[in-house]
């Protein structure tokens, strides 16, 4: 059998069940993409084939030995900012350069415990700060299905990895919309768990009270079955909830009538300026699940225009906090000046790139004596609103559904001078991280440039089933997964 | 919040101890007091009786038994220490002008 790295999470599992394939198969095909695409795509800083490969040997004989399970022997690439002991983990940035994570971050350890094959790390946006994977300092990645555009960010090499099926799947992070702006940018499914559902242990912490690991993925079962591997209580995170996590890949069947479910439509997320073949692609999908049999009721969300200002602010301040361990004392750069202040300047200004030290910057002005509660405390109050505003949206329906991004990718460079612009892009995607709810980007079209469109699906706090859900019965119903790019090898 | 979207980024890059460029200090005092000009909307809202939320959950004091338990080695520790001797981080000396 070819092209394994082509499949989906369920169908391996079901082909490495029947014996039709092993692990060390999967792995060879993957391994083989990469080596044919990565070339132009630039999803992977670190890879490490041998490591791979005795995971997949491994997997086969624990499969051999009675051992089952959804992400037994599956492939997966990792972003580069959650640590997997022994690897590399730079955030992609220069700051830290030639570090090894001492220790597993938890969703690692519980993936090694399911037997999933850690293949490498993919790029981002340093620190996770960004748009687009243009801020990484350790190089470019592109579009898959079209190399002059970005992959979108700060997960950006995990969308281009799966999206161009040099991975079977991958974990990325949304503090703004990390996760579910590549998804849609790059053609995938994208899912931000709700806060406190994946522990948060071992991620390097851009902004604590937004970050959320989750799933990237080719179908929205594949997501289910990957958070159910990652979900649930961690000790080690004081942030992480205390819940029963469902078995969301079993609940989704082939039964994929929306009967009975009500879903919300926000008439403030189709933006002034949203790219018509967006919007239009997006009021096809609302269709669509209403001939599934939802009903589509209108639902406001009046302060979600507030939210990239409370955003800014609110993250920045968190990333001054976070990044001030990065001092080139305990670990990662170090340059050397007359004494500790100045080392600490010279070695921060050579380790950071542009965006992280303009949002060090913000942050550490708006948390600053006499600003504070005109800047940081007043955001956390608009936060307050934001959230309100779900809750009441949520007494009227059982999801909601808009689009992730105002438009499909843009041009490499195109809004990389000029921040403002960069981070209104986020506008459909910050508020979710802001409330703590769930939220989730499947394809739902492809513009006339062929670019993949993404449809935002939101879900109360700890709601993943109904997104799920709402995700599964109309991406199993519509054909736009299933389409791939084509994508020439080097 | 009116009279401060004009950082003096410069004096606030020193407080957050990173060293800027000529160049750089210039482009981020423009690119910074645009976002905070941006910010300002914020105002346009009365939120004198609006609790802040500093968390989506609630956080409670999280608090465990006093016990020991496994934690890295001392190799492992110095292992991504820039500068390490005899199982401990080099750091520089700050006591030589004293």
């Amino acid at each position: 059998m070819t092209d394994l790295n082509t499949k989906t999470i369920s169908e391996l599992s079901e082909l490495l069940a029947a014996g039709e394939c092993t692990s060390v198969d999967i792995v060879n095909d993957v391994l083989s993409a990469i080596d044919e695409r990565d070339g132009r795509v630039g999803a992977y800083l670190t890879l490490d084939r041998e490591a791979a490969l005795e995971q997949a040997e491994a997997a086969d004989e624990a499969r051999a030995g009675g051992q089952t399970g959804a992400l037994l022997g599956i492939p997966l690439a990792i972003k580069d900012l959650l640590n997997v002991k022994g690897q590399p983990c730079t955030c992609a940035s220069k700051m830290l350069e030639g570090y090894t994570a001492p220790y597993d971050a938890t969703v690692i350890a519980r993936l090694r415990e399911a037997g999933a094959i850690l293949l490498g790390r993919v790029n981002m946006d340093e620190f996770a700060m960004g748009s687009s994977t243009e801020n990484s300092a350790l190089g470019k990645t592109c579009n898959p299905w079209n190399f002059d555009h970005v992959p979108g960010g700060s997960s950006g090499g995990s969308a281009a990895s799966v999206a161009a099926d040099e991975a079977i799947a991958s974990l990325g992070s949304d503090t703004g919309g990390s996760i579910r702006q590549p998804a849609a940018f790059c053609g995938c499914v994208g899912l931000k768990p709700t806060y406190g559902m994946v522990s948060r242990y071992g991620l390097t912490a851009f902004a604590s009270s937004l970050d959320q690991i989750g799933p990237v993925t080719k179908t929205v079962k594949d997501a289910a079955l990957l958070l159910e591997a990652i979900a649930g209580h961690d000790q080690k995170d004081s942030t992480s909830v205390d819940v029963d996590v469902p078995m969301f890949g079993k609940k989704l069947t082939d039964d994929h009538s929306l009967a009975g479910m009500k879903l919300g439509l926000p008439k403030e997320y189709f933006v002034e300026g949203m790219d018509p073949e967006v919007e239009q692609a997006v009021r096809d999908a609302v269709e669509h699940c209403k001939n599934l049999g939802a009903e589509i009721v209108d639902v406001s969300l009046p302060n979600a225009k507030y939210a990239i200002a409370v955003y800014y602010i609110i993250a920045t301040a968190e990333a001054s906090a976070n990044l001030a361990r990065f001092d080139g004392i305990r670990y990662g750069m170090r340059l050397d000046g007359k004494d500790p202040i100045e080392l600490y300047g010279k070695t921060r200004a050579a380790g950071f790139g542009s965006e992280v030290k303009r949002r060090i910057i913000l942050g550490t002005y708006v948390l600053s004596s006499g600003y504070y509660d005109a800047y940081y405390l007043r955001a956390q109050k608009v936060r307050t609103l934001i959230r309100n505003d779900f809750i009441e949206a949520f007494r009227q329906c059982d999801a909601i559904i808009a689009p992730v991004t105002p438009t499909p990718a843009y041009k490499i460079g195109e809004k990389s001078a000029d921040p403002l612009k960069m981070y209104l892009d986020d506008i459909l995607t910050t508020p979710v991280n802001l409330a703590g709810i769930c939220g989730m980007s499947i394809p739902c079209g492809f513009s006339s440039g062929g670019l993949p469109i993404g449809l935002q699906i939101l879900g109360d706090s700890f709601k993943e089933e109904n997104i799920l859900k709402v995700g599964h019965a109309y991406e199993q119903t519509t054909d736009w997964h299933k389409r791939k790019p084509a994508i020439q090898p080097v | 919040m009116s009279d401060a979207n004009h950082m003096d980024v410069s004096y606030v890059a020193n407080l957050a101890r990173i060293e800027l460029t000529d160049e750089e200090a210039v482009l981020f005092q423009g690119q910074l007091d645009q976002v905070l000009e941006y910010v300002e909307q914020l105002n346009e809202l009365d939120v004198s009786d609006v609790q802040p939320t500093a968390h989506a959950v609630p956080l409670v004091n999280v608090l465990r038994a006093d016990e020991p338990g496994v934690s890295l080695d001392n190799d492992t520790v110095t292992a991504n220490a820039p500068a390490a001797r005899d199982g401990q981080i080099l750091v520089p000396k700050i006591n030589e002008q004293f």
